[in-house]
C-alpha cells in the first residue's frame, strides 16, 4: 500500500482501467485509440466477455485495462481490492444517448470502492457518444450528470474526490484529447516535461507544440498555452501523413537490413504553409514525435512590406527582401533544429532517469533528476535565444 | 494572346452510379465522406477547370436521372454530344438494370458516332469497393470485354478503370484521363528525364496543382527499365491521396502548404514543392553518402530547393509553348 503514495511510475500508476456499463463503448474506444480502427468500423464490435488488457509505451510504459460491463466487481471470488489497488487511473465510461442513471449508482458505487482502496486514484468519467447529441444538450448532459454524481459522492460521505468529466466521440478528435489528460496525470514527469517545452517555445518562436505517442495520437505533453482543438487535429494529421509518405517508399528488404546494422534515422519533416507558418515534426525517442507549429513573424512583416513597397516602387527591390527574409527564415529553422535536438537530449536523459527511479530508492532520486535537466536545457536555450534575437533584427526594424 | 484551349468533357452515366460524387473528390476537394450531402444532379451541371494553367476543362456532368437522359438523346442531342474530346462513363457494379445501363451507353455512343468520332472514351466501373476483393479482377475483365464487344460497331477503343472513391483507384483513372488531354507530355518527359539526371533521383513526380492528379514521372516513362519493382505500384494515386489529405487538413487552418520536406526514416527523402503555377513537383532522393552530420544535410536541402527553383523556367517555357501550339 505504501508505494501507491510515491511517484514510481513502472509498477502503481502505470495501468488505466477503463469501465462502465455494457455497451458503452469502452472496446470502441480502444480500437480506435490504440488499433486506429476506423470509427465507423467498431459497429462490428463483439461484446467483450473477459477483462482485456492493452500495452502502450510512451515516456513511461502504460497498461490499459478493459473490464467487460457485465462483470460483478463486488462478489466474492473477485479479487477487486487487488485490482484498485495496482491502478493509477479509473475511466468510467458513460454513454450519454442512453438512460444514464443506472450508470451514475454503478459509478459511484465503483468510486466509494475504489477510493476506499486506493485514495490516490484519479477518477476520470467520459460522457462519451456525444455525436449524436446536439450542442446545447451536450452542456445539458453533462451538468446533469456532474451534479447527479456529486450528490451521490456526497450521499456517500466523500467530498474530497476529485472527478473529473469529458465529453467525448469517437467520431472526432476529443476522445484523443481526453486519454491525452487522463494519461498526462500518470506521467511524474509532467511539469518539468512541460517547463521543457515552454523553454522551446519561448526561444524559437514557436507558436504549439505538442509531444505526441505516434501510434495513438495521444499527446504526452505540451506548452502551457491553450490546446485549439484543431490545431492539435493539425498536428496529429501531420503525423499520419509524413508516416504514410515515408512509408510508400521503404523497401522491405532494405528496411531489415538496416535495422540490423545500423539504427534507424529520425524522421523529420517540414512544410512550409503558404501563411508563413512552418509545421515542424521530429522524431523522439519511444515512439514520440514533437511536433511543432512555428509562426514566422518576419515573413509576414516583409510580405506586408513588399506590398508597400510594390505600390511605391518597382518589384525587384520587394522580391530581394523576400528572399533576404527566407533566409533567416533558414536561419531560425537551424536554430530551432538545434534546441529541438536539446530537448530531445534532455528527454533521453529524463527517461533514464525515470528508469533509475525504479531500480532505486525512488523517493529521493526522482527530485534530483529534475533539476538537473532543467539547467540543460535552460543553457542550451540561453545561447540559442541569443543566436535566434540575432537572426531577427533585421525586419524588426521595419 | 495565348488563347487557352478548352477541352469538353461528358460525364455519364445511370443516376446514383457516383458521377457528381468522383467531381467533387477530384476536383472540389471533399473528401469520400463529404460526398454523401450530395444530392442528384438536375439536367447538366457544367463545371469550368483550369488545369495547367493554359487548358480548360469543360466538365459536363449529366444528371442521369430517366427524365434528363431521354432528353439528352433526343432535343438536346447535338448540344450536348457535338465538340466532345472525352466521354466519361461511369457504371454503378452494383446495378440492379444493367441492361438498361447498357442501353444508355448505346445510346452515347450512337451519338457520339454522329456529332464527334474522335472522341476518347473511358469507362469506370464504379464502387469496386463493393465487390469482394479477390473477385474484383474477375469482374473487371468481364465487364469490359462486354462493353467492348458492344461498341466494336461504333469504332470506339474503350480504356477502362475499376474506381472507387474509398480508394487511390480514382486518382489513377483522372490522371490518365487527363493526360490524354495533354499536348505536349512528350517535352514534359523528356526535360524531366534531364532534371532526373541531373539530380540523380531516385525518383520524380508531377502533380497538377489543384486536382493533385499525376501528370508525369520518370518511373512511367522509363518504363522498360524497371527501376524499382519493389516499390508499391499504387504509389503515386497513394501520394495524391495523402497529399490532398493533408491540404485539406491545413485548411483548417485556413492556409495552404508552400512545401513539404520529409527526411524518411529508411534514408530517403522527399521533397515537395511548387514548380510552377500549376504543378507540385516531387524528388525522392535516396541517402548514398554514409555522412550524417546536420550541416551537409542541411545544405543538401537547400540545393535540391535551388534546383527545383532553376528548373522552374523550363517547366514554364513548356507551359506556355503548350497554349501557342493550340
Amino acid at each position: 500500500m505504501e508505494a501507491t503514495l510515491l511517484p514510481n511510475p513502472k509498477d502503481t500508476n502505470a495501468t488505466i482501467l477503463l469501465m462502465g456499463l455494457r455497451r458503452g463503448g469502452k472496446s470502441s474506444i480502444c480500437k480506435v485509440v490504440f488499433h486506429n480502427m476506423q470509427p465507423l468500423d467498431t459497429l462490428y464490435l463483439e461484446s467483450t466477455s473477459k477483462p482485456t488488457t492493452e500495452q502502450f509505451s510512451s515516456l513511461i510504459d502504460l497498461s490499459v485495462m478493459e473490464l467487460p460491463g457485465q462483470l460483478n466487481y463486488f462478489e466474492p471470488n473477485y479479487d477487486s481490492e487487488r485490482l484498485f489497488s495496482s491502478i493509477g487511473a479509473l475511466v468510467y465510461v458513460i454513454d450519454s444517448q442512453d438512460e444514464y442513471l443506472n450508470a451514475l449508482t454503478n459509478l459511484s458505487m465503483i468510486i466509494e470502492f475504489a477510493y476506499k482502496v486506493n485514495p490516490k486514484i484519479n477518477i476520470e468519467v467520459l460522457i462519451h457518444k456525444i455525436d449524436g447529441l446536439s450542442e446545447d444538450y451536450r452542456i445539458d448532459a453533462q451538468r446533469d450528470i456532474m451534479q447527479r454524481t456529486g450528490d451521490e459522492l456526497l450521499d456517500l460521505g466523500l467530498e474530497g474526490v476529485q472527478v473529473s468529466f469529458y465529453l467525448t466521440s469517437i467520431f472526432d478528435h476529443s476522445i484523443y484529447e481526453a486519454f491525452s489528460r487522463i494519461v498526462q496525470k500518470l506521467i511524474p514527469e509532467l511539469p518539468s516535461l512541460e517547463n521543457m517545452l515552454d523553454n522551446l517555445v519561448q526561444h524559437s518562436s514557436i507558436d504549439k507544440v505538442f509531444l505526441f505517442d505516434v501510434n495513438s495520437k495521444i499527446y504526452v505533453a505540451t506548452d502551457s498555452s491553450p490546446v485549439d482543438i484543431q490545431t492539435y487535429e493539425v498536428c496529429a494529421e501531420f503525423i499520419d501523413i509524413t508516416i504514410d509518405l515515408d512509408d510508400l517508399y521503404v523497401e522491405n528488404e532494405e528496411s531489415n537490413r538496416k535495422q540490423d546494422s545500423e539504427s534507424v534515422k529520425e524522421l523529420k519533416s517540414i512544410s512550409h504553409l503558404s501563411s508563413g507558418s512552418i509545421l515542424y515534426l521530429k522524431q523522439m525517442i519511444r515512439g514520440l514525435a514533437l511536433v511543432a507549429i512555428i509562426r514566422n513573424d518576419d515573413i509576414r512583416n516583409s510580405v506586408n512590406n513588399n506590398n508597400n513597397i510594390n505600390s511605391d516602387f518597382n518589384d525587384s527591390n520587394g522580391e530581394e527582401l523576400l528572399s533576404s527574409s527566407s533566409s533567416n527564415q533558414d536561419k531560425s529553422l537551424t536554430i530551432i533544429d538545434y534546441n529541438v535536438n536539446l530537448f530531445k537530449q534532455s528527454l533521453m536523459r529524463m527517461w533514464e532517469n525515470s528508469r533509475m527511479v525504479n531500480q532505486n530508492d525512488f523517493s529521493e532520486n526522482s527530485q534530483q533528476g529534475e533539476p538537473q535537466i532543467y539547467n540543460v536545457e535552460s543553457n542550451g536555450a540561453g545561447t540559442a535565444l541569443f543566436k535566434d534575437n540575432n537572426s531577427h533584427v533585421p525586419p524588426m526594424h521595419n | 494572346m495565348s488563347h487557352s484551349s478548352r477541352k469538353k468533357l461528358l460525364l455519364m452515366g445511370r443516376s446514383g452510379s457516383g458521377k457528381s460524387s468522383m467531381r467533387s473528390i477530384i476536383f472540389s476537394n471533399y473528401s469520400a465522406f463529404d460526398t454523401r450531402r450530395l444530392g442528384a444532379t438536375i439536367d447538366v451541371e457544367h463545371s469550368h477547370l483550369r488545369f495547367l494553367g493554359n487548358m480548360t476543362l469543360n466538365l459536363w456532368d449529366c444528371g442521369g436521372q430517366d427524365v434528363f437522359m431521354d432528353n439528352y438523346f433526343t432535343n438536346q442531342k447535338d448540344h450536348i454530344f457535338k465538340m466532345v474530346q472525352v466521354l466519361i462513363h461511369v457504371f454503378d457494379v452494383e446495378s440492379k438494370s444493367i441492361n438498361k445501363d447498357i442501353e444508355i451507353f448505346i445510346k452515347a455512343l450512337t451519338n457520339l458516332q454522329k456529332y464527334s468520332p474522335g472522341a476518347k472514351i473511358f469507362v469506370l466501373l464504379h464502387k469496386m469497393d463493393l465487390v469482394q476483393i479477390d473477385k474484383r479482377e474477375e469482374l473487371f475483365t468481364i465487364m469490359m470485354e462486354k462493353l467492348q464487344k458492344i461498341s466494336n460497331p461504333y469504332q470506339f477503343k474503350l480504356i477502362g478503370f475499376p474506381t472507387s472513391i474509398w480508394d487511390e483507384s480514382l486518382y489513377k483513372a483522372w490522371s490518365q484521363i487527363v493526360c490524354s488531354l495533354i499536348p505536349n507530355m512528350n517535352l514534359f518527359n523528356n526535360n524531366l528525364l534531364k532534371l532526373n539526371s541531373i539530380l540523380d533521383s531516385e525518383e520524380i513526380i508531377l502533380f497538377e496543382k489543384t486536382t493533385f492528379l499525376v501528370i508525369s514521372s520518370t518511373a512511367s516513362i522509363q518504363q522498360q527499365e524497371t527501376t524499382n519493382e519493389e516499390l508499391d505500384p499504387k504509389r503515386f494515386e497513394k501520394i495524391s491521396n495523402i497529399i490532398k489529405t493533408y491540404k485539406q487538413s491545413i485548411s483548417k487552418l485556413r492556409t495552404n502548404f508552400n512545401n513539404l520536406i520529409i527526411r524518411g526514416s529508411g534514408g530517403s527523402h522527399f521533397y515537395i514543392d511548387i514548380l510552377t503555377d500549376n504543378m507540385f513537383i516531387m524528388i525522392v532522393l535516396k541517402d548514398k553518402s554514409q555522412l550524417d552530420s546536420n550541416n551537409i544535410q542541411q545544405h543538401e536541402e537547400l540545393l535540391i530547393l535551388e534546383n527545383i527553383r532553376a528548373a522552374r523556367k523550363w517547366f514554364e517555357k513548356i507551359e506556355n509553348s503548350g497554349s501557342n501550339l493550340q
